[in-house]
């Protein structure tokens, strides 16, 4: 679903009167007047409630998510009135992150682009994996320095390097690192760099 | 940030330089607002009128570029009415520690400087030491070689008249600004900093911070509730993509990047293990071997320390001029790499010089891109100005999951780590990152286990299955990796522990390879107790509720300690200088509170635990650029000289010769900065595919003062283009009294600012990014570069 004014309107209108029916957003026994379907979704019958951490600037926001269990995708997103920080706040950002998840321009597939091609082709993530790890296993083995111009020892591949991530969690982050490091990468820069 | 976001509402004045947080950190500002209703002076000074300064007691405008003047002036201005808090100066600071013969300042450069390497022989920078080994000190702080005298002595040349003529602040303004703060330098009062990339985005930006750790060092402003020093982060994770060490010269819990030099574990662990012979310094970093070794056997499992240190690659030195951002762009530009990971970044828009970045993008052989949206860097083969069937790299964009999607946690700006629920199903099957790293790996692994390759062990004995539960990427298990475990039964401290068994705490790991844990740091964040930054308890003690600590709720490095420092915060006595606001106190047999810098009794220990010899460290002789900030000009200035010395950019910054800089250059007249606006975030590549957010904001623009823009003969809404010499980009003007010219040597100087969310992909009409404008120069101890400051000219399209 791409969402247009209209739909960002009668979605508003649904989280205003769930709100307004739910206290606090939790709306276990929302009545939903015009606008049944989202309401109703709300309902634990048919959603779960998860708490979540806002993914823009580092203030650490809380959210409550509620997602359907029918297709176990998000249907609202909100402050966390439980958090000590928000206490149910949210900026523009945080209280637009449904639509982040929602959103039919996220691409539907893994896309590779030949050298000079004039355009990406959809490929199995399967079969992408498999051609990173031979590029890399490739450069790796082309360029790896076992001893620097002084003739000291680095052991190091000089030629691959990556930017990459606060966007990641910590334990995504460990991983990752850990995977570079084995790899022998030195250049390793992310956005607290910049 | 030393302290934490709901620990500002204790603040009695809360500054806030280089930081826009009403609009850019929106939430903060409910604990500005609650500080302020209760009697807080909240003080704006920034280059622009912002919502922050309408929210703002006080605003006043600088000149960007100019704060190191305004705050140096804030120094001279407390030493000469002496305003500091002198029991916590005395005690605390180094401020009575005594130079040695070798340290000079001279006409902007310190001792030691070698103008061909353009940097300086630090070790000219020591203190004078005792027959121990110890610093010599001067409690009464009259030696004139000791640190106080030598503050004195190097600011005496920022009085009002300099700092006026360079900033552009009235006279006024400036006495307002450093009357009102310095007011806190009374041990019951507190005064905090918030600050953002304002501040860090400078080729003089850790100097910026340092001179304002030292403001609040001197006015006892460090450890106490509603104090500190407050970066305000702007990712959700930033601060623990650091903690983990994303960057070139630190491994996980800011241990050293090995260094060719460092040619086995045990020469490395020497190099970077200080040592102090003062029993009163708790020399933290004497630690360093247990966490190194902890670190080492959470990677490779397998092997012993010693041996898998040899596994880890090693820089040929460790040093920002060569492997951080900025020359990383600049040799990718010259050939260098072949293959590039950007994973969850977009560079295309993201650093400095965005021309000359796409360019190098070009040189590749592969590119791997993972992120949520088309972005400019994926697709940087087909923008502006690039024929496709002339670039060879080849691209992978592997789409993946957004944080409600999976689970782990993230550390906020105030060190709380806090953990993520999995709501919903990414759509199409797509995956956690942390799922995508797991495959990716474990196909890499498998093929060096087959076939071989260049050194293979550092890959084929890495125990990678020690992430994943049945070949899939477990959050948990990683998290309890990074928290550690016991290897083998060993009894610590009196009590066993068995094989297996998670660690309590960084005080229980070992040198020898009995404990594993990928981040020392993050040692007590999952324990045999639970996922501890899972805790959603709000439960508090009186004293505890008194300052808003929130001790159960989530976790905190280190050892959850809310208030870094908080030993500095009570006498020598254990008693708080504030016993309204106490942080911690000494009750006769225990310390209640916060948990506190080290158990040990009061007055037993130096407050500073971190530091080798124990002081907050107002001469600071580790930074590349200087024990002492000072001021300097950024790399691009309206300005041929200022009046400090005859030094007019910082000698040791990073930049390239080859890159010509705009210094009093007719053509680009005006000074530009880049900010960000609330609905946008980063590059907005995450934003701007988010209609909600784009109708808000749907494209860049040029902020200018009605004057300039009369002058150039612009109205609001006109379309403008702005161009420095890296590149240009169009945007809507905006003609404004947020801004205003300033006065600067007697010379009427413009500024212009823009946001830097934009880039060609989407929105269609949407501009492009304000980083095609600025140039590649970066601070020298972070390579951070100066986006904040630079030369443009802005002209009607």
């Amino acid at each position: 679903m791409h969402t247009n004014r209209r739909d960002f309107l009668k979605l508003s209108a649904a989280a205003a009167t769930a709100t307004a029916f739910g206290g606090l957003g939790f709306a276990r026994n929302a009545k939903a007047g015009k606008l049944p379907d989202h309401a109703a979704a709300l309902n634990p019958k048919w959603s779960k409630q998860t708490t979540s951490i806002c993914c823009y600037c580092a203030v650490g926001c809380g959210l409550i998510v509620n997602t359907s269990l029918k297709d176990m995708r998000a249907v609202n997103v909100e402050g966390d009135p439980d958090h000590p920080i928000n206490e149910g706040a949210l900026c523009a950002k945080g209280a637009s992150i449904w639509q982040l998840a929602e959103n039919d321009r996220r691409p539907d597939s893994v896309l590779y682009r030949a050298p000079y091609s004039k355009e990406f082709k959809k490929v199995s993530l399967a079969w992408a994996l498999e051609k990173i790890a031979h590029n890399v296993k490739k450069t790796r083995d082309e360029t790896f320095t076992v001893k620097n111009a002084k003739g000291q020892v680095v052991n190091r591949c000089d030629g691959i390097a990556s930017v990459g991530s606060a966007a990641l969690d910590n334990e995504e982050c460990w991983a990752y690192q850990t995977m570079l490091r084995s790899l022998g990468l030195v250049y390793i820069e992310h956005q607290a760099r910049i | 940030m030393t302290n934490h976001w709901t620990d500002i509402q204790n603040s009695d004045c809360i500054l806030i330089m280089g930081s826009n947080a009403a609009e850019n950190h929106p939430i903060s500002f409910k604990w500005v607002t609650r500080a302020q209703e209760k009697g807080a002076t909240v003080i704006h000074v920034d280059p622009r009128f912002t919502r922050t300064s309408a929210k703002a007691d006080m605003h006043m405008t600088l000149r960007s570029g100019s704060d190191i003047a305004v705050l140096g002036g804030m120094i001279k201005y407390i030493l000469d009415k002496d305003l500091i808090f002198k029991d916590y100066v005395v005690n605390y600071t180094n401020a009575s520690f005594i130079l040695g013969d070798k340290y000079t300042f001279d006409d902007g450069l310190f001792s030691g400087y070698d103008p061909k390497t353009k940097s300086y022989d630090k070790s000219t920078w020591a203190f004078a030491m005792d027959a121990d080994g110890n610093p010599k000190k001067d409690p009464t702080l009259k030696n004139p070689r000791c640190v106080y005298q030598m503050l004195k002595k190097h600011y005496a040349r920022y009085d009002l008249d300099k700092v006026m003529a360079i900033s552009g602040m009235s006279k006024k303004e400036l006495v307002g600004l450093y009357e009102t703060y310095a007011a806190t330098g009374t041990g019951t009062k507190a005064g905090t900093i918030m600050y953002a990339m304002g501040w860090t985005q400078h080729t003089v930006g850790v100097q910026y911070i340092r001179t304002m750790a030292m403001v609040q060092l001197l006015l006892g402003n460090i450890g106490v509730a509603g104090g500190g020093v407050n970066a305000l982060r702007g990712e959700s994770n930033v601060q623990g993509s650091t903690d983990q060490c994303l960057l070139f010269h630190i491994l996980p819990g800011y241990l050293k990047t090995p260094s060719a030099k460092d040619d086995s574990f045990e020469a490395y662990n020497k190099a970077y293990t200080p040592h102090s012979n003062d029993p009163k310094s708790a020399n933290w970093w004497q630690n360093y071997p247990k966490y190194s070794a902890s670190l080492l056997k959470s990677m490779w499992q397998d092997d012993d320390p010693a041996k898998s240190y040899e596994y880890l690659p090693r820089l040929d030195k460790n040093a920002a001029s060569i492997y951080s951002w900025l020359p990383m762009f600049d040799k990718m530009e010259e050939g260098m790499f072949k293959g590039l990971f950007a994973w969850g970044m977009n560079p295309a828009c993201s650093g400095a010089n965005s021309n000359k970045t796409r360019n190098a993008l070009s040189k590749l052989d592969w590119l791997v891109n993972v992120n949520i949206f088309p972005n400019e860097t994926g697709w940087f083969w087909e923008g502006p100005g690039m024929d496709p069937t002339k670039i060879k790299t080849e691209v992978f964009f592997l789409p993946c999951a957004v944080s409600i999607e999976k689970e782990g946690s993230i550390t906020n700006s105030g060190r709380w780590m806090q953990w993520r629920y999995k709501g919903p199903n990414a759509p199409n099957d797509q995956k956690p990152d942390g799922d995508l790293i797991y495959e990716l790996m474990h196909e890499i692994q498998s093929l060096y286990k087959k076939e071989g390759g260049a050194y293979p062990e550092p890959i084929t004995r890495l125990t990678w299955d020690a992430i994943a539960t049945n070949g899939v990427f477990d959050p948990h298990k990683t998290a309890q990796l990074i928290n550690g475990r016991f290897t083998r039964d060993i009894e610590i401290k009196g009590k066993m522990y068995k094989k297996g068994e998670l660690v309590p705490s960084f005080a229980f790991l070992q040198a020898d390879g009995s404990t594993t844990s990928g981040n020392w740091l993050y040692c007590n964040s999952y324990t045999e107790k639970g996922n501890m930054a899972a805790r959603r308890d709000l439960a508090q003690t009186p004293e505890q509720a008194n300052i808003g600590l929130f001790p159960n709720f989530s976790w905190c490095w280190p050892v959850n300690r809310r208030i870094l420092y908080n030993r500095a915060s009570v006498d020598l006595q254990g008693k708080p200088y504030n016993p309204k606001k106490a942080v911690i106190a000494w009750n006769g047999e225990k310390w209640v509170g916060d948990v506190p810098d080290g158990g040990w009794a009061p007055g037993s220990k130096y407050a500073f635990i971190m530091r080798k010899h124990g002081f907050g460290q107002l001469f600071g002789p580790g930074r590349a650029d200087g024990p002492l900030p000072e001021y300097y000009e950024p790399l691009e200035c309206p300005v041929k000289e200022h009046p400090f010395s005859k030094t007019l950019h910082n000698p040791t910054a990073i930049k390239f010769d080859d890159e010509k800089k705009a210094v009093c250059d007719p053509r680009y007249p005006l000074i530009g900065t880049t900010y960000r606006v609330t609905e946008h975030w980063q590059t907005g590549l995450m934003t701007r595919n988010c209609d909600w957010l784009t109708e808000c904001e749907p494209q860049v623009f040029v902020e200018m003062s009605p004057e300039l823009a009369e002058m150039r003969g612009i109205g609001s809404g006109d379309k403008v283009v702005i161009e420095s010499l890296r590149g240009s980009l169009w945007g809507k003007a905006i003609v404004t009294k947020r801004l205003k010219p300033f006065s600067i040597q007697g010379t009427t100087v413009h500024q212009v600012g823009l946001p830097w969310h934009f880039g060609w992909t989407w929105p269609k009409d949407g501009g492009d990014s304000a980083n095609l404008l600025t140039p590649s120069v970066g601070d020298p101890n972070t390579g951070i570069p100066e986006t904040k400051a630079f030369m443009v000219n802005v002209r009607k399209a």
